[in-house]
């Protein structure tokens, strides 16, 4: 579904991504692991798009989409959660799911003002897909509340909340488990295999939790120095030296 | 009799000044309030809309471009549209940049307009600006004509206080507050954040051309003094604050009130001994500062805060 070839990128003198080669079959939940500056994140901004990278290809459905912004990547199906959540904070939390659906009329001036009848039955369907992602992530009960105000468990599902408002296909989620307690972790786990289960929505998890990599992710694809060290299922990689040395056994986290 | 027959025309021209001011308001509500834009270029968007307005309706003269004499709706209309155009290029090289170099990028070129336009004499007569612009109504017998015009001035505010409202309450308004409020996140939900912010930019300069249209029609006169920083930026800036930024009521409620503070203030320094009126106008301006330092104390998020609406398919 998606190939990366030959990717590159610099920020000044560093090379934070260098000659980075892998690919996500569709339907699968891809992990990407990896010591901490090992570019994972860097990575996903650019196939989100917030990133240019210097060279190299990012194939999407024979596709090259390097280096388009994050909106045209969105309109292609690639959606993407952070690491650190992204709420609108002054708004609530339907309102901060019905912000995603794409080609809203009511986002044209013209239509807010001169077909109102439109806008306002667009803005019914909206709010009743944002009414069931709330359920889906069971936050109901937060439907009003200013996103600010939630907790950074609930801010991490309101992230996941906001691919399941458009007809994603590829779904990036930056550290889905990261400062979330082990009950809710589980919780997103299952929401996760669901989603790809009902709505066939093909994942890339970024994660350092390597029990949540271990039960969802195949393949795991692990990133050291910018660059792929390994990739295969998660039990092969736990016995790599390689793996062990530059990340799992070398306590860097 | 006398006496409050002047107190009449006063209040009749201190709410048509504070209508104008409420034009400018809602302009930079947009682009404040509720896209984040930090713009400190109100008056040179202003003074063009002014001087387009005031040399297409004026008639023939040596002194600068003119004699169109066209009537004042062509001159409002085309206020707005050059504005608008203008506005647009300056957003193509601007609105990339993040909201503190915003406002020095703006400010820069709000300067760089008004002395364009205080320079460039054979268009716009330099310093001694341009005269005998018509006024709408000028026909008709005081006080009808003031009241006429303070009318049209107020049903203007009103068609835009209606048209800003409802965007500001529709998709396309929760698109805008949600680029204010997290940039990264807009874009990861595939806003193209460049688009929203170069429509709120070009519809906010756009009102302010037209507030400068309305300006240079009600005074009869436009010259460099009259889109002076302090009177058409900075006091803008101070009656959204005060009002409530991204609350358009609050945006009106800013603009009358702080006018009202700044006209009064005149007559009570006007009646200082001649040695201290010298120094009146900074007293005025602190008496501005006084009266932000006061509003904020007490309402920190100005006298109306913002309220995001209810989404508009909620249940009745």
């Amino acid at each position: 579904m998606l190939e990366v070839k030959d990717l590159n990128i610099n920020f000044g003198g560093v090379q934070a991504v260098r000659d980075c080669n892998f690919t996500i079959e569709k339907g699968t939940i891809t992990g990407l692991i990896g010591p901490n500056g090992a570019g994972k994140t860097t990575t996903f901004n650019m196939i989100a798009g917030a990133l240019r990278p210097s060279s190299g290809r990012i194939i999407y459905q024979g596709e090259d989409i390097a280096g388009l912004p994050t909106h045209e990547m969105f309109h292609r199906g690639i959606v993407r959660t952070f690491q650190i959540p992204h709420e609108f904070g002054l708004m609530t939390v339907l309102e901060n799911l019905m912000v995603v659906p794409p080609e809203q009329p009511g986002e044209n001036l013209l239509h807010t003002w001169f077909s109102i009848g439109k806008v306002r039955r667009r803005e019914k369907e909206v709010m009743q897909r944002a009414e069931e992602a709330l359920e889906f992530l069971s936050i109901s009960h937060l439907r009003d509340e200013q996103a600010k105000n939630l907790s950074g468990g609930q801010k991490k599902l309101l992230e996941l909340g906001r691919t399941m408002m458009t007809d994603a296909r590829l779904v990036l989620l930056d550290e889905p488990g990261a400062g979330v307690n082990p009950t809710l972790l589980l919780k997103i786990r299952e929401m996760i295999a669901r989603l790809r289960e009902q709505r066939g929505y093909t994942f890339c998890v970024i994660e350092h939790d390597m029990d949540l990599i271990a039960s969802l992710c195949s393949p795991v694809i692990v990133l050291a120095e910018g660059t792929v060290l390994t990739q295969g299922e998660m039990v092969d990689i736990r016995r790599n030296a390689e793996v062990l040395d530059a990340y799992l056994g070398g306590g860097e986290d | 009799m006398e006496q409050s027959y002047g107190i009449f025309l006063y209040i009749i021209s201190l709410a048509t000044m504070g209508g104008m001011y409420a034009m400018l308001t809602l302009g930079l509500n947009i682009q404040w309030g509720f896209t984040g834009l930090f713009n400190v270029g109100i008056a040179g968007f202003f003074a063009i809309g002014a001087y387009v307005s005031a040399i297409l309706t004026s008639p023939e003269t040596t002194r600068h471009l003119g004699g169109f004499e066209l009537p004042y709706i062509v001159g409002f209309s085309a206020s707005m549209i050059v504005t608008a155009l203008i506005a647009w290029g300056v957003g193509k090289v601007c609105l990339r940049l993040r909201s503190d170099y915003l406002a020095i990028a703006t400010i820069g070129i709000g300067e760089i307009f008004r002395l364009i336009l205080k320079n460039e004499t054979w268009a716009t007569n330099g310093p001694r600006g341009v005269s005998m612009v018509p006024k709408p109504f000028e026909s008709l017998a005081e006080p009808y004509n003031q009241l006429m015009f303070l009318a049209l001035v107020l049903v203007t505010v009103a068609v835009i206080y209606l048209l800003i409202e409802a965007a500001c309450k529709s998709p396309w308004g929760r698109v805008m507050t949600a680029i204010r409020e997290n940039e990264p996140a807009a874009r990861a939900a595939g806003k193209n954040v460049e688009r929203f912010r170069m429509e709120a930019f070009v519809i906010g300069c756009m009102i302010m051309g037209l507030a400068g249209a309305f300006t240079a029609q009600y005074l009869k006169f436009i010259d460099p003094n009259a889109t002076e920083l302090t009177t058409t930026t900075f006091l803008v800036w101070v009656m959204l604050i005060v009002g409530g930024s991204a609350n358009n009521k609050g945006a009106i409620l800013g603009a009358f009130l702080m006018w009202t503070v700044w006209s009064a203030s005149e007559i009570l320094t006007s009646r200082l001994p001649d040695d201290m009126a010298i120094r009146t106008a900074y007293v005025r301006i602190f008496l501005i500062g006084l009266a932000l330092q006061i509003v904020l104390q007490k309402f920190p998020s100005g006298i109306l805060p913002e309220k995001r609406p209810k989404p508009s398919g909620s249940h009745e």
